[in-house]
């Protein structure tokens, strides 16, 4: 657990890099300069292949030595998707996907 | 603060407030499993105001991350607020002081209703804009609060709460899949991170390898500029 002042450092650097990635576009193209193609470009194809990445990341201490670190992410991620498919309502496939993630690693695995 | 404003923009909120209050109450009930209380809910909300970034701040805090892998993480789950703000250049001009109040205040749910609300007749555009975003950021705030004051009331065996970010950038996921027509993007940045994160990450550390990843997916996106670009075009 972080010291006070370390959680508190901690929320800062959150809190300014979250203003910092609003205000950029903002700082950059505010004076009627158009954005660089490129950089229109990029942040369209981005945020999917950055999606990825942190679910990725999400998942990384996965190992499929035993079922009890697998199984339970793998069959809580399908269930969401699967919600969200169904249902397409964000609150109902979250809320299902880790109260079945809860279910399984507390009770089942 | 206009009563016309907030009135006229409180009927075009109640979706936020739904969603804000639920996602916001489970936020503050995750925090105070790992040992945050309603207060540290209370000025991450209203300092930080993120969603999907404060669900992130959860397990940075429980995990005692570094302020540098807490500012990439950071950088990285709010990359696509850049796209809002290129959209959001013209709607803010002219609003003085308060445009650094809409800037900060840019969320996804914030972004959506700005994007598409019309102010009624007789209500100035600004002070509607400004109402929505203030209005949105309350009950984001007021959730909050009452999930950190809920988790400390009701002992529940919390283990595996925080799966909840990785079932909100999978809905994410769902949501960006429906609406894009290549899904090369999505597959080579799983596919980069799984190389350089899980395999290459065993042996570098996986903090360095996250950096690299990123690096990795920005280049490949940059080479496959041609065949993404003509045929994405108007996707989004």
């Amino acid at each position: 657990m972080l010291s006070t002042g370390g959680a508190i450092a901690a929320i800062g650097v959150m809190a300014v890099v979250t203003f910092l990635t609003r205000a950029l576009p903002f700082l950059l193209f505010d004076r009627g300069n158009t954005p660089p193609k490129i950089i229109l470009y990029l942040g369209r194809v981005l945020p999917p292949a950055i999606i990825a990445m942190l679910i990725v990341y999400c998942l990384k201490d996965i190992s499929f030595l035993q079922a009890a670190n697998w199984a339970p992410q793998l069959i809580s991620v399908g269930a969401v998707v699967a919600l969200h498919l169904w249902l397409h309502n964000n609150l109902v496939s979250i809320f299902g996907g880790t109260v079945l993630y809860m279910i399984l690693i507390q009770a089942v695995f | 603060m206009n009563r016309k404003a907030l009135s006229a923009a409180f009927p075009v909120t109640v979706p936020v407030l739904m969603g804000y209050l639920a996602i916001g109450m489970a936020f503050g009930f995750m925090l105070q499993a790992v040992g945050y209380n309603f207060i540290w809910a209370f000025f991450m909300s209203l300092s930080i105001y993120a969603g999907s970034g404060q669900y992130l701040g959860v397990t940075l805090l429980s995990t005692a991350a570094s302020l540098g892998t807490v500012a990439l993480m950071t950088l990285l789950i709010n990359f696509r607020h850049l796209v809002y703000g290129l959209s959001m250049l013209e709607k803010f001009k002219g609003m003085g002081w308060r445009k650094f109040y809409m800037i900060f205040s840019l969320t996804d749910e914030t972004y959506a209703l700005l994007a598409s609300a019309q102010a009624p007749v007789g209500v100035s555009p600004r002070d509607f804009y400004f109402a929505i975003a203030l209005l949105d950021q309350s009950y984001w705030i007021i959730g909050s609060v009452i999930g950190g004051v809920a988790g400390a009331l009701i002992p529940v065996n919390t283990e595996g709460i925080d799966f909840a970010m990785t079932a909100l950038f999978v809905v994410i996921a769902v949501d960006q899949w429906k609406a894009y027509r290549k899904h090369l993007p999505a597959l080579m940045g799983g596919l980069v991170t799984i190389v350089f994160l899980l395999i290459l990450g065993q042996w570098f550390g996986q903090q360095q390898m996250l950096i690299v990843s990123l690096g990795v997916i920005v280049l490949f996106l940059l080479v496959l500029r041609d065949r993404l670009e003509e045929k994405e075009g108007t996707a989004c």
